[in-house]
């Protein structure tokens, strides 16, 4: 490695002439055990020595064995960074940095006062919080639940509708649940400052990242709706920061501050998943930064088994068994407030809809046993799955025979309705009430007559008209006479022959005697003619898939005594299980179509194209989420200059060359503490890629946070590595301004595209009177 | 000279005698009555097609794979004579005495035959035991769902060759490293490698895999060839660009190459051109070759062309007007322009003409000399037939409501003024004074009024619209999707004044000069973007199953059955040797996380060498048996069993492997205590044969029992096939099946 070798030679400055002087906090010596830590101190000391004493004070507020010294500890250097850092130590800069970060986020609120974007979905999940109305969604419901209690203690009484985008709140108090969100979303500036002060020991890398964060129009806009990216953001940046902090108590364990990080971060990954399953990734990421931790620990000898087990065990509880409790706890609360019968129904199994106050199977009472004359409604155990349907309409010309249509249908209707009947018997006889009532039996070749149109549910080798290889299914026969391709027998799974059939319980297979398909339900959409409801088939292939599986639901049968049925209520265990299968089914579900222009992973880093939040004419409000293009581009020119640099050092490392002291360091922080949040980037961005479903431009986020704080971290290090490289005050002077010059190129050109996020009115920017003419830069940017 | 006279010439020739024996069985086990039987089993009625079309040249576009399987196949016709006259269109359909079966399941089984020395080898590279490699190579022999796989006409006997032959070569090269770099042999073996992984990625995209696990493994060699400091930083980067070299560019480049022959053998048009682009059909012998050569390459002001969408789905079709006009109210209650329709129309017809037309003047001909029309230039386009100019309006389209409606316009003589203004922009220019070309030019049409796009929304049209599909203008170009983009296919410059000579010049055929040949990196880049995008529908199969069955063997698949006698193929495993395999990588994690752990904490169970011998061998097998299995779990296409052998045979090379090492290290010393003092024992015939008695035990029983599921078993009552003792053919009512 040519670069690097000519590099490394340059002679070093002796340890007196130095710009970075490595005497100050960490080198005290005894004053930790593990030598890495004091490595990373050293460094923070090394160069922004000027502001190392009060820092350290700062941080170590919290640690019991703070050497005395060190606060009174004089700088000995003109304070070239005066404006910037000198005298205030840590905290004030994180207070400038939270007040700059909140005023940015709560800087015009209310505007634009109608629904943007998404808000039409998580404000009206928020409203059904506080209706208490089920309904269902593809992510979990921590996120929903926090907007809908937000709304409730600012006074929204969940009355709007939200509608569609655009619609005006009007006297609706819409400003509780946006600032709740915009409150989280500022709290990403401080914990990311936090982060990379932790990570990298060096005050100007945590404000560098801190400002990209702030001045990113693209977090601003994504922080200042109702969304649940901030609140998925907060969860997962407090994720990492307490990871980080717990990292370095790795001095002391099991330290009060150890468990607080500990827990914290166990407590975040929660709040994560519990918001969208992205939180997964940061999961990921926990995971592996804890599997290293053990690793490192089972190697240092000088522990015993007995301390290892204490920590394996401390970690599996509060990074396993915390989370997993208070996910589960989330869910119980969830189902506890929804208790109404709403929207969501439908995608539930008929024992999930009997706990909803106000569905016709609360609290319901009917006969248990079917038998023939009944009058019932099947419902296809498929997830989602819905009613065995049919109505006065023909299957079109071409599709089939043309016969009466017969579907399934998600919503309760008349037309659900089916008459059980004996094969080869009419319906007069089980009428009568003279007659004894005759129960249906597993293995009955019976038939099912549609009760409004007295046609019988019928099959033949027709091909279905979505899956081909499957039959058609279709209403056939005039007042119940049909022909022999009518019969079906009846089975329950898991039952012996001659045992009755339950309502609700038994799980029923349907095998159609003439060609020895099974009645099933396909999940495809039917098109225009068949009012967009689902497909039914019948299969020949005898696969055990709940596709193929039906039970009863509703029974009406005079002639039995009713039973309540209050003991099929599903246990909690059962519901939760079944609302993950519904909401994994709904995430799968979410495919793009043919010939829709989808947003992908590559676009995302290059800023390629952003989402209208608000907003299409020249004469409305527009709001357009985009990152800040100088910034974004610094991000993405940041991520090839960190795998070059940390390919350089780890090279020079294994040839062994020889490195000086203040250079060893700059590569420990680059490869160490850079390569966390490097993996934190490559996770949050790279499973996009695998992804099916429909993506936008909003997932890249979580990853941008990463990159922002890689880029704080890695330039930092350059400019530490040049000015190593230079004389004492040349280095100084090159490295303050190099920091100075990227800061003040951050907030010119935030100041250049603050409008995509407050507001933009007037011209688009392709007309030159627009205040935005000539900063559409790509084509691609619809502002 | 003349040192012969005085010494001897001696020939030393080492022979392996178990090598040759392995060979020798390996080709009779597998080539044994291949031509049996003479009937379309299973994908060969898949694979055959392909072969048919190479016989005949004609191109076709396969969605599983890149060509080099189908052309190693297609080589195999190729010296039996075939000439391609075949309908591959039922499994179990007798094969006409044309069809030169037997070479054409020849190379399929020698690959598999191969295979059997190939683990042999590679066992022994990896300093195990010839014991253990002996009984690697039995197990692979006496597999039945291999010997299956490579007696038909199928690709994963190929696949599983070239695998084994890239890991072979590997290992061989890593052998050489330490005493002889950068000589014959070692850029020989180095070679092979990167040449037989691209042969396996050419074979089937799974190959891929096993080349991502190579590289990966070369990669943390290089790594520590890196960190050698004996060696000058220039010999390391000589080591490093060599390796780059052979495992990334000749690959590539074997790559490319495949496709090149692909293109070059198969020039005629068929049946699968309509998915390409129209300048890929261009460049094919007959089909629209035949209806573009020599036409005028630059649409002018007056040109008549037809326009294609790009995209070609979900079918291609040609923009296209008719008489009729939108319904006045859909079903929806939505009200239209009532205007003529615009659709796009899978067909050719006479109605996919238009005429560009400039709207500075009056005239639809070609002024002399041609005006051609440029990127960014203003174009109005009437159709032929019925001469209106096509349109969009601030109406929402029949079936996007947020889209405008593209029509042609009708003056009502209402307050609806005529829009048909369109920005003509290239998307594949070179510069901004392009000129529009027919054929190779994509072209966006922008309504200058509203800046609403022409785009196709991939929906048909109801029966009033007579299922054609619908055009739309989108208002929000969401950027690029090949939806909105056009391209000239017919073209021809227009003479006529009138209409009524017009109507009959746009009857004729067309006709003039000039013709285009794409290069082969253009079509390259097509071919390879159509194969990796086309989605055949999920279709259930009966015999499809989840990566779950594989592993416990819950599944098989009845390959073939002959309707009279009842004789049938299934792929199914060997049983033992699929307990055993799972049982050896269950015992081999295990294990490794024992001793890594260990090792961690500074105890040393096994010698240094022994541990590192033990990591290599698994890395390489478990390793290979999880990159070509767990991948499965996140498709979403089809899966059947025989996607899981190549993970199998790893897994079976890993069976010796445990076994020696159980017996060297674990079951000779019961009582010892671990620690760094344990000897790597030399070879002692007691405790390797170990390694080799339970895969003899799998292979008797496995091979008794399932023999009847490999070799078919022809019970016909003309009794004219081989003798057998029969127990599959229990089909009621059959003739008992006895020796002849």
């Amino acid at each position: 490695m040519p670069c690097e070798g000519t590099r490394l030679r340059f002679p070093p400055c002796p340890t007196a002439r130095t710009p970075f002087p490595l005497v100050p906090c960490a080198v005290v010596p005894g004053r930790r055990r593990l030598p890495r830590v004091g490595a990373r101190m050293t460094l923070a000391a090394g160069c922004c020595q000027a502001e190392s004493g009060p820092r350290c004070g700062g941080l170590r507020q919290r640690r019991p064995r703070r050497p005395a010294s060190e606060p009174s500890r004089p700088s000995p250097l003109p304070r070239a960074w005066a404006p910037l850092e000198a005298p205030v130590g840590v905290w004030a800069p994180l207070a400038f940095v939270t007040l700059l970060s909140f005023a940015s986020r709560f800087y015009r609120l209310s505007e634009p006062p109608h629904v943007c974007w998404d808000e039409t979905h998580f404000g009206k999940m928020g409203s059904y919080y506080i209706n208490r109305t089920f309904f269902f969604d593809v992510h979990p419901p921590l996120g929903k639940m926090l907007i809908g209690l937000a709304g409730y203690l600012s006074g929204y009484n969940g009355t709007f509708p939200f509608q569609k985008p655009g619609d005006r709140y009007e006297h609706h108090n819409y400003i509780g649940m946006r600032g709740f969100c915009a409150f989280l979303g500022s709290c990403l500036v401080p914990f990311a400052y936090l982060t990379v002060l932790e990570l990298s020991k060096s005050l100007s890398a945590a404000l560098l990242a801190a400002s990209i964060l702030i001045f990113d129009t693209g977090c601003i806009t994504l922080s200042q709706y109702i969304l649940l990216d901030p609140i998925l953001m907060f969860f997962l940046m407090g994720a990492v920061l307490s990871m980080v902090k717990y990292n370095s108590c790795a001095d002391r364990p099991f330290s009060a501050s150890w468990w607080f990080w500990l827990s914290l971060t166990g407590i975040n990954l929660a709040g994560a998943i519990g918001v969208k399953f992205v939180g997964l990734f940061v999961v990921l990421l926990v995971g592996l930064n804890t599997v290293y931790d053990l690793w490192e620990l089972l190697g240092d000898i000088s522990l015993s088994l007995v301390t290892l087990g204490k920590h394996l065990l401390a970690r599996v509880f509060c990074l396993i068994l915390l989370p997993l409790a208070l996910y589960t706890a989330q869910f119980a609360v969830h189902f506890a407030v929804l208790n109404k019968s709403g929207p969501g129904d439908g995608f539930f199994s008929s024992a999930f809809q009997s706990r909803l106050i106000g569905n016709n199977l609360h609290n319901v009472s009917v006969p248990e046993h079917l038998a023939y004359g009944s009058v019932i409604t099947m419902k296809n155990l498929r997830m989602a799955g819905g009613y065995l349907h049919s109505h006065w309409h023909l299957y079109p010309e071409g599709v089939g025979a043309r016969q009466q249509q017969v579907t399934a249908y998600l919503h309760k209707d008349l037309n659900n309705l089916w008459v059980i009947k004996k094969h080869d018997s009419n319906t007069a006889d089980h009428l009568d009430p003279s007659c004894s009532v005759e129960f249906v039996r597993h293995g009955d070749v019976i038939r099912l007559e549609h009760k409004e149109t007295s046609r019988n549910l019928h099959s033949h080798q027709h091909e279905a008209p979505m899956t081909r290889k499957h039959l058609q299914v279709t209403g056939y026969g005039i007042n119940g006479t049909g022909d022999a391709n009518d019969f079906w027998r009846i089975e329950v799974v898991g039952r012996k022959a001659g045992k009755r059939i339950k309502v609700l319980r038994s799980q029923i297979r349907l095998t159609h005697l003439a060609t020895g398909c099974i009645l099933g339900s396909s999940g495809k959409t039917l098109p225009k003619w068949g009012w967009e409801q689902v497909e039914v088939t019948c299969t020949p292939y005898v696969k055990e898939t709940p596709n193929a599986l039906w039970n009863v639901e509703d029974h009406i049968n005079p002639k039995l005594p009713n039973i309540s049925l209050d003991v099929l209520k599903p246990s909690f265990p059962e519901i939760l299980l079944e609302s993950h299968m519904v909401m994994i089914r709904g995430n799968s579900g979410l495919k793009p179509k043919e010939n829709e222009v989808t947003s992908k992973p590559w676009h995302w880093p290059v800023n390629y194209q952003g989402l209208r939040f608000s907003g299409v004419n020249e004469t409305d409000y527009r709001v357009y989420l985009l990152g800040n293009p100088v910034v974004w581009w610094l991000n993405l020119v940041t991520i090839g200059l960190y795998l070059l640099m940390a390919t350089c050092a780890i090279v020079a490392m294994k040839r062994g060359v020889q490195l000086t002291a203040e250079f060893k360091e700059l590569s420990e922080v680059l490869l160490h503490s850079g390569g966390k949040i490097m993996l934190g980037w490559l996770l949050h961005y790279l499973p996009f890629f695998m992804m099916g479903r429909v993506l936008y431009f909003h997932h890249y986020f979580p990853a941008m946070l990463f990159s922002s704080m890689l880029t704080g971290i890695t330039w930092d290090t350059l400019l530490k590595f040049c000015a190593g490289r230079l004389s004492c005050s040349m280095g100084r002077r090159v490295y303050t301004y190099g920091t100075l010059a990227l800061m003040l190129l951050i907030v010119y050109s935030f100041y250049l595209f603050h409008p995509l996020s407050y507001g933009m009115v007037g011209p688009m920017a392709s007309d030159p009177n627009s205040p935005m003419a000539g900063l559409r830069w790509l084509e691609s940017w619809e502002f | 000279m003349l040192g012969f006279l005085k010494q001897p010439v001696v020939v030393t020739a080492e022979i392996n005698v178990n090598l040759v024996a392995l060979t020798v069985m390996g080709l009779v086990n597998r080539l044994w009555a291949l031509s049996y039987p003479r009937a379309v089993v299973f994908d060969e009625v898949y694979y055959g097609q392909f072969v048919s079309l190479y016989m005949k040249r004609i191109f076709f576009v396969d969605d599983s794979g890149p060509p080099f399987g189908h052309m190693l196949l297609a080589f195999g016709g190729y010296l039996g004579g075939f000439d391609g006259n075949f309908l591959w269109n039922r499994i179990g359909a007798e094969y006409n005495m044309n069809v030169p079966i037997w070479s054409l399941r020849l190379l399929p089984a020698l690959t598999g035959a191969l295979c059997v020395p190939l683990a042999y080898q590679i066992l022994v590279e990896l300093h195990f035991s010839h014991c253990a490699a002996l009984g690697a190579a039995l197990l692979i022999l006496f597999e039945n769902s291999l010997i299956t796989q490579s007696r038909l006409m199928l690709l994963e006997s190929v696949l599983i060759f070239f695998i084994l032959l890239a890991i072979l070569s590997y290992l061989k090269f890593y052998n050489l490293q330490k005493c002889s770099p950068f000589t014959a042999g070692w850029w020989f073996w180095l070679l092979l490698t990167g040449v037989a992984c691209s042969c396996a990625v050419g074979v089937k995209y799974m190959g891929l895999f096993t080349y991502m696990l190579l590289l990966a493994i070369a990669g943390v060699h290089s790594w520590h060839l890196i960190g050698d400091q004996t060696l000058s930083n220039v010999s390391v980067l000589c080591h490093l660009l060599a390796r780059g070299l052979a495992l990334v560019v000749v690959p590539v480049a074997m790559y490319l190459s495949f496709f090149y022959v692909h293109l070059t053998l198969l020039y005629r048009s068929g049946p699968h051109d309509q998915i390409m682009t129209s300048a890929f059909q261009a460049s094919l012998e007959g089909g629209l070759a035949r209806i573009t050569q020599g036409q005028p390459l630059e649409v002018a002001y007056g040109s008549q062309i037809t326009l294609r969408n790009v995209l070609g789905k979900p079918m291609p079709c040609w923009l296209h007007s008719h008489k009729s006009t939108y319904p006045i109210r859909y079903e929806n209650g939505r009200g239209s322009s009532h205007q003529q329709q615009v659709t796009c129309y899978p067909f050719k017809d006479v109605n996919n003409w238009w005429i560009v037309k400039d709207p500075g003047r009056q005239q639809l001909v070609v002024s002399n000399p041609p005006r051609p029309v440029r990127h960014g230039h203003i174009v109005q386009l009437v159709h032929g037939i019925t001469t209106r100019y096509l349109n969009t309006h601030d109406v929402a389209a029949p079936l996007s409501p947020h889209s405008q409606e593209i029509s042609c316009y009708i003056d009502y003589n209402i307050s609806m003024p005529a829009q048909n203004l369109w920005r003509v922009e290239i998307v594949n220019r070179e510069s901004d004074t392009d000129v529009w070309k027919t054929i190779l030019s994509e072209v966006r049409f922008v309504h200058v009024n509203t800046s609403a796009v022409l785009k196709l929304s991939g929906a048909s049209l109801p029966e009033w619209g007579y299922r054609q599909l619908e055009i739309i203008g989108e208002k929000l170009s969401k950027g690029y999707h090949q939806s909105i983009l056009w391209n000239v296919e017919e073209h021809r410059y227009g003479k006529s004044q009138e209409q009524k000579e017009r109507e009959v010049e746009l009857h004729s055929p067309t006709q003039a000069d000039i013709s285009k040949n794409l290069s082969f990196v253009a079509r390259f880049t097509e071919l390879q973007w159509k194969i990796l995008t086309l989605k055949n529908e999920d279709t259930e199969h009966k015999y499809s199953s989840s990566p779950l069955d594989w592993i416990t063997m819950d599944t098989n698949i009845a390959y073939w059955f002959h309707p009279l006698s009842g004789a049938q193929i299934h792929l199914i495993g060997n049983v033992l040797t699929w307990a055993s395999a799972n049982v050896a990588t269950l015992v081999y994690v295990c294990l490794f996380l024992w001793y890594l752990l260990r090792r961690r904490r500074k105890i040393c169970d096994i010698p240094e060498d022994a541990w590192r011998l033990w990591v290599s061998a698994g890395g390489l097998c478990v390793g290979g048996w999880a990159v070509n299995y767990l991948p499965f779990f996140m498709m979403e296409k089809t899966l059947f069993l025989y996607h899981y052998l190549p993970a199998l045979t790893f897994q079976i090379l890993l069976i010796p492997v445990v076994l020696q090492h159980l017996t060297d290290h674990l079951c000779r010393y019961p009582g010892k205590p671990t620690g760094c003092s344990a000897v790597l024992i030399s070879g002692d015939e007691g405790s390797e044969m170990m390694g080799f008695i339970v895969p003899a035990a799998a292979l008797t029983s496995g091979t008794l029992h399932y023999v009847p599921s490999v070799v078919t078993l022809p019970c016909l009552p003309e009794g004219h096939g081989e003798n057998y003792s029969v127990n599959a053919c229990t089909a009621p009512g059959k003739v008992n099946c006895s020796p002849v």
